[in-house]
């Protein structure tokens, strides 16, 4: 078992890190902080989850949010998908192992992975509204949202989503109001088989590989870790029992990293596109200088006369 | 009366001294500043989300989310009222046998060489490159603007659909604007063009310097 965090005093306990431990700030230059936080991470080991949807039910407690009742379509899958007030959601799969002929019941806890290089910060046009702490969470600042869904088309991961009651982008927070003070994330808190823990990333690629050396021990040879580096890595990860196979956990992305459209709008475009702005007006200015005003002569009013007059 | 293809409805000459042409009607010119305003706040608004520099220019809206909101909206005026200048010009933008050596001209076009050019319609090749510009790239906008507008449209785009339709919006949004200085730079380069969006008026002398043939037909026309 790993070793659970301890309840909190009934103390207030001043907040670990805040703005001044930012490493990034959308649409904004800021220094990155000095120095960095140690890196947490949530590990969700998918062959502990009961699918009990407890993690869900924390999320919405600990967030005051409120889910819609929705309607049953002969899934387990419920809401159906992540919403602006589901941030996180179970998502099962049935699989049909080719090789033990074993129907397997793969339950993965979808949200927010808290990519190292986050694409839907990358997208953000608005200044703050988007930032990475030193430790690695992204967190969405809703007061500087203006809720274009850019970060929607910037995640590799399909999982900011849009409010169409105040407009503004909602995702998974990894609890950052829990983990400034101590805590780890409500779903953590709320797991009752420890599918999900939390820690330092390093102690979490530790547990992870005890998990995948327990999990080969018993004929799953495939597992390990998702921690994709096409991101840089996520500061949410998963133990899978078929590490080679993503998508067969409700099309989990194979090697995930920022779309080249959108680092093709966010780079190239964005400068060029001024530039050549820039040189159209420039030319402009330059032909002028160079080439004066092209002025009506005399003439050419005296022609229209002749003409006017030849033929009228 | 025969007129020719590039004489548009309300176009006149009134013989003078000097002489004055009309060569746009109020509706024409109304139409003009209403596409024109739509377009300036387009890109104040697009601009503002296109790089992070310029987001100060949110606030000329309220806010960013204002911004957001009522940027397509105006895309949609803009549309419209786009389509009302392309029903009065399209014809007289078709492209013609001498817009052709006028292009191949255009050195002498830009240093002020007008003599050595073919006489031109009512609008000259350059003229011409920018309305059907205009065309295509508001057409490009619109349909690129619907599969982003997310408010309203997101669920009938996928997302690898949206990143592709944001590209293209921003590449076309680029375009239109380095167009935009093209015609507004041209407007005040050659001297007596802004009276025609104005008064809707222009002087004999700069339709005999700038599109002669125009001039002709109208005089002729006029005959018959």
């Amino acid at each position: 078992m790993f070793q659970p965090i301890a309840n909190p005093t009934t103390k207030p306990v001043a907040p670990k890190f805040g703005d001044k431990d930012l490493i990034r700030r959308s649409a904004s230059n800021i220094t990155p902080a000095a120095q960095r936080q140690p890196e947490v991470a949530k590990l969700i080991d998918v062959s502990k989850c009961i699918g009990c949807k407890a993690c869900q039910v924390a999320c919405l407690e600990w967030n005051n949010l409120v889910e819609e009742v929705g309607i049953n379509v002969g899934v387990y899958d419920n809401p159906h998908d992540l919403t602006p007030n589901t941030w996180t959601l179970m998502r099962y799969s049935e699989y049909q192992n080719p090789e033990s002929g074993n129907l397997e019941w793969l339950i993965r806890k979808d949200g927010c992975m808290h990519c190292e290089d986050p694409g839907c910060l990358k997208a953000c046009p608005a200044p703050g509204a988007i930032v990475q702490y030193s430790n690695g969470i992204v967190d969405f600042v809703h007061d500087n949202c203006i809720g274009c869904g850019y970060c929607v088309k910037g995640c590799p991961f399909n999982i900011p989503r849009i409010s169409k009651v105040d407009n503004k982008a909602y995702k998974c927070s990894l609890c950052v109001d829990r983990v400034a003070v101590g805590q780890g994330p409500a779903c953590q808190k709320a797991c009752p088989t420890q599918a999900i823990v939390f820690g330092t990333k390093d102690e979490m690629k530790k547990w992870a590989d005890f998990r995948i050396k327990d999990l080969k021990s018993r004929g799953f040879k495939n597992a390990g870790l998702y921690d994709p580096p096409g991101v840089s890595g996520t500061h949410v990860m998963y133990v899978l029992q078929h590490a080679d196979k993503p998508q067969i956990y409700a099309n989990l992305a194979n090697n995930p990293s920022i779309s080249p459209v959108v680092e093709i709008w966010k780079g190239v475009t964005k400068y060029a596109g001024l530039a050549a702005m820039g040189a159209f007006v420039a030319i402009g200015f330059l032909h002028h200088i160079i080439a004066g005003p092209n002025r009506v002569s005399a003439e050419d009013e005296k022609n229209a006369e002749k003409l006017t007059e030849g033929k009228a | 009366m025969t007129t020719a293809y590039d004489v548009e409805r309300g176009d006149q000459v009134h013989p003078g001294n000097p002489v004055t042409v009309d060569r746009y009607t109020t509706g024409a010119r109304i139409n003009h500043w209403i596409t024109a305003t739509c377009l300036i706040l387009l890109a104040l608004s697009g601009l503002a989300l296109f790089h992070p520099s310029l987001f100060f220019l949110t606030g000329l809206f309220g806010d960013g989310q204002n911004t957001r909101a009522i940027h397509p909206w105006i895309g949609v005026v803009l549309f419209f009222s786009f389509a009302g200048l392309f029903i009065r010009f399209w014809k007289a933008n078709l492209w013609r046998r001498e817009d052709g050596t006028w292009m191949a001209r255009l050195h002498d076009v830009l240093t002020g060489n007008e003599e050595k050019l073919p006489e031109v319609g009512k609008y000259n090749a350059g003229q011409k490159v920018v309305f059907w510009s205009m065309s295509i790239l508001i057409i490009t906008l619109i349909v690129s603007g619907f599969v982003i507008w997310d408010q309203y449209f997101s669920e009938y785009s996928t997302i690898p659909q949206k990143r592709v339709a944001v590209l293209v919006h921003a590449l076309a949004a680029v375009a239109i604007i380095c167009v935009w200085i093209v015609h507004v730079y041209a407007a005040i380069w050659v001297r007596g063009t802004i009276g025609a969006m104005t008064r809707g008026k222009v002087t004999g002398g700069w339709a005999w310097r700038h599109h002669r043939k125009w001039l002709r037909e109208l005089v002729g026309g006029k005959k018959a």
